[in-house]
């Protein structure tokens, strides 16, 4: 998810950083790391810390963390790059979540988001700058006091040693005297091959806590005196709550309260059976509103409709419309990708004291300062009075970007001076989503007489997601999201046109969903590349290489890919392998993989092979770990999702018809690291996800001859296993 | 007022007889570890053990208990197995988000406890009913056979 970038200009990566003594003594750093949750957008402001190095005198070293642990390993891979440069080994830090109150963050900082695969690439440098500035400060604390040369001095394992003279003092007896010395200016940086932490794999921080039933989500916060309320909302958006049995959710037992809101219940209780049984008692009746008559065909209507007009030109090489006319070769085709629920196990949660004067929220949220905001809004309390307690989160894929939740239980909580965890279904997380958008893709491309690519025109259609969630950040009213992954393919193109046209859907909200815009784009990129060459009877390996000889890193990964698979290897009869390459989030990535096909249409997902290059790698075990999961992520999607729509309500409600790819059918899948050192650093929380739909669909044409450009495969191959035209 | 016997503890709760256990669990007895993932027993994230044997807390009215003991993942690491278990799951660094983590761990010492060392087959059989959103099923299948061969 790139959006914060785009609204959150990045003046420099370098850190800018100050010392205190911290409260009760020791070294306090402050970083205000731009491009990190919480830095100013503006030059010149106010400084504003979002990285902190707290170094007790007890020796006890704390990381104070503004990212929020959504599984993606980041409190280990940040501590890293900070524990890498101060000399400390990480059974020695702690760590601890930044709340979003006032001492961490300033009311007019930038946002404060953990996203867009963007939290190890925005602290490759400037974590390592102020653990590095530590380090040396601790350093010229023992130096003084020894009254010896700083070079004469080294820090080892949370200590400076002084070799000659043998002397050692650990970093809490130096922290007093190394808060008052000068910050170094520049910070010098180790040599990577000095690294003794970084592109190792240590045990991740936050996962024994998580083996044993201890870690806290929002969704197992406890509170004194708290209770439990089910929230349930107008399944049609823009629709009322006309009524409910209020006397029947009251006899229900354990129920103690009802409230509302004009188009939402919530019924609390003592505990959540409560709040569920006295919802099913309360039998909420609604005005569906005027959204009533919106379906999944009307959607479609509109965005295809919609895809007929010329959109925003975000990108235009040569002469398309000449270069199409005189292609010998030319293939016109649609491409459809669904709307998508998040379907996060944790469900959407938020429990809240909404005093007079003041509120606390507990919640795992993206964006803690929106989600301030929120409670702000819904109360009327100034921001600085509410204290947001951040906590870890059972699955995010951009769901947790978004706040629309924790207002809405807001206002609901206001209405009772208790304390009151409100909660979301299963039910109501996947129909009141804010929904992945529906992409309607035309592309047109080209072959020369040589079987070159000699013209492509990519049209989108779908929701803008920024136009709602940051409209500052659209370009000439392009969300650059809309066409990311499509405006720059790894393929030499000569003549190429992007368009993106604005279809906002009636009744729904749209947000991120993980891979974003490569998600979708690469589907219809890679798809359309692999029915290039089988139109120019070129197996896809070769197409593809051919196209890339401007592109050493692209052809390094493509190729260690189809080795490790075996690409041209026999294959058992039914089976294929499909290959997909891509550059997102700037990693570089190929996946080969192999399915088989039966008579009867079901699919068997075998083997993936996925090359990667990321540039440096921090914790190689979680770059691994990333892609597997995010590959299984999108072949999930690829497979079998879909939220369908009829008299304006969401059709899925739980696993039973929005399906989840499980152990039994998810393939083995083995990543190759094959990174370069001295590259730019990429982001790996979605870059597994983007490969998985382009694979799987040219996977099931080599097993099958059968094309598919539409998402979800799986209902498609088992309704029409030959893939027969029907007359 | 019933009594329920919960990690060895005897609770005496009152609550409605048709609550599910996972919910006595959660709110009544503040054992979280157990989590709510879709109250339907499709995705298994509130599996605990009654009397040894894998269950979905979100379908089990805790009038169906009675006296049969029930383990949950706060208690499992005082078994043998589910130690082995646990210890398999960090050295492959198997968890990602971790929300469904309970629930996968205590299918998996559910298994190990019937079937020592168990095929890729039976592994197929006891975890398919235990959904992971993030993806960690080729992590979850090697810690087992770690779990297993580290008996």
């Amino acid at each position: 998810m790139r959006k914060p970038h785009d609204i959150n200009p990045v003046l420099s990566r370098r850190a800018i950083l100050r010392a205190a003594l911290a409260t009760g003594g020791g070294l306090m750093l402050s970083g205000m790391i731009p491009g990190l949750p919480g830095a100013r957008a503006q030059s010149g402001s106010a400084f504003t810390p979002n990285a902190f190095i707290r170094i007790d005198r007890n020796g006890a070293i704390t990381f104070i963390m503004r990212h929020v642990e959504m599984g993606q390993g980041i409190y280990t891979g940040i501590a890293m790059l900070l524990a890498e440069e101060l000399e400390v080994s990480l059974d020695k830090v702690r760590l601890e979540a930044a709340p979003a109150n006032a001492s961490y963050i300033d009311k007019s900082a930038g946002e404060e988001v953990t996203g867009g695969s963007a939290s190890t690439r925005d602290s490759w440098v400037p974590l390592r700058q102020a653990g590095a500035a530590a380090r040396i400060m601790l350093i010229q604390a023992a130096s003084t006091r020894w009254s010896v040369p700083a070079s004469t001095c080294v820090a080892r394992d949370g200590a400076v040693l002084h070799p000659e003279s043998s002397r050692r003092l650990d970093y809490g007896a130096l922290a007093d005297d190394a808060a008052h010395q000068k910050i170094p200016d520049p910070v010098p940086l180790k040599n990577p091959s000095q690294f003794q932490l970084i592109g190792t794999s240590p045990q991740r921080m936050d996962t024994h806590a998580k083996s044993n039933g201890t870690a806290c989500f929002g969704m197992d916060v406890r509170v004194e005196g708290m209770k439990t309320g089910r929230i349930m909302a107008c399944p049609v958006k823009g629709g009322r709550l006309k009524g409910f049995d209020r006397e029947a959710a009251l006899k229900t037992p354990g129920v103690t309260d009802i409230v509302t809101l004009p188009d939402a219940i919530a019924v609390i209780g003592d505990h959540s059976w409560a709040a569920i049984s006295g919802m099913k008692a309360a039998r909420p009746e609604w005005d569906y509103g005027p959204h009533s008559g919106m379906s999944s065909a009307t959607q479609l209507q509109a965005l295809r409709s919609a895809s007929e007009k010329t959109g925003i030109v975000a990108k235009n090489t040569g002469d398309v419309t000449a270069a199409l006319a005189s292609s010998p070769v030319r293939i016109d085709a649609i491409y459809e990708s669904p709307f998508l629920a998040h379907a996060a196990l944790e469900p959407i949660n938020t429990t809240l004291h909404i005093r007079s004067d003041s509120a606390d929220v507990w919640v795992g949220t993206q964006v803690p300062l929106r989600a301030r905001q929120e409670v702000a809004d819904a109360t009327g309390l100034p921001p600085e009075r509410i204290t947001v307690h951040n906590h870890l989160i059972g699955g995010g894929f951009g769901r947790r970007l978004d706040s629309n939740s924790i207002g809405q239980a807001a206002r609901l909580a206001k209405q009772v001076p208790f304390p009151v965890k409100l909660f979301w279904t299963r039910e109501e997380d996947i129909r009141q989503d804010q929904f992945r958008p529906f992409y309607y893709d035309r592309i047109t491309a080209g072959l020369d007489d040589k079987g070159l690519i000699k013209a492509w025109h990519h049209r989108t259609t779908g929701s803008f997601v920024l136009a709602r969630w940051a409209p500052e950040g659209l370009q000439n009213g392009l969300d650059s999201d809309a066409v990311e992954g499509a405006t720059e393919t790894p393929y030499a193109i000569p003549s190429q046109r992007n368009e993106a046209v604005q279809c906002e859907p009636e009744g729904i909200t749209t947000l991120w969903w993980r891979g974003v815009g490569p998600t979708h784009n690469v589907f219809v990129v890679e798809g359309m590349i692999d029915e290039l060459a089988h139109a120019s009877g070129t197996d896809p390996l070769s197409f593809r290489r051919r196209h890339l000889t401007h592109s050493p890193r692209g052809l390094k990964v493509l190729d260690e890919a189809a080795r490790q698979a075996g690409w041209g290897r026999p294959l058992p009869k039914g089976h294929g392998l499909g290959i997909a390459l891509h550059y997102s989030f700037q990693c570089w990535a190929a996946t080969v993989l192999e399915v088989e096909v039966g008579g009867g249409g079901e699919i068997r997902l075998i083997r993936a092979d996925t090359a990667v290059d990321c540039g440096p790698v921090v914790f190689p075990d979680a770059v691994r770990a990333q892609i597997q999961g995010g590959l299984i992520f999108g072949l999930t999607m690829a497979l079998y999702n879909e939220i369908t729509f009829r008299n304006g309500q969401a059709e899925q409600s739980n696993f039973h018809n929005y399906r989840m790819m499980r152990l039994n059918e998810a393939p083995d899948i083995r990543v190759h690291l094959v990174s370069d050192p001295d590259a730019e650093i990429g982001g790996i929380g979605e870059v597994g996800t983007v490969a998985a739909a382009p694979v799987l669909a040219n996977a099931i044409f080599a097993a099958t001859g059968r094309r598919l450009r539409r998402i979800p495969f799986a209902p498609q191959l088992a309704m029409n296993p030959t893939g027969e035209k029907k007359a | 007022m019933r009594t329920i016997l919960i990690n060895g503890e005897s609770h005496d709760v009152d609550v409605p007889d048709d609550m599910p256990l996972l919910w006595v669990l959660r709110d009544v007895l503040g054992l979280t570890g157990t989590k709510y993932g879709c109250g339907i027993a499709q995705c298994g994230a509130c599996t605990v053990h009654v009397d040894g044997k894998p269950a979905r807390a979100c379908q089990l009215p805790v009038s169906l208990i009675g006296t049969r003991p029930v383990t949950t993942i706060e208690a499992i690491g005082q078994t043998e197995t589910g130690q082995r278990v646990q210890a398999a799951w960090l050295d492959e660094q198997v968890i990602q988000c971790g929300y469904c983590q309970s629930g996968q761990i205590m299918a998996a010492a559910a298994l190990l406890q019937t079937t020592p060392s168990p095929s890729d087959d039976d592994i197929d059989d006891a975890m398919s009913g235990n959904i992971c959103r993030c993806g960690t099923y080729v992590r979850v299948r090697a810690a087992i056979h770690k779990a297993a061969s580290n008996a």
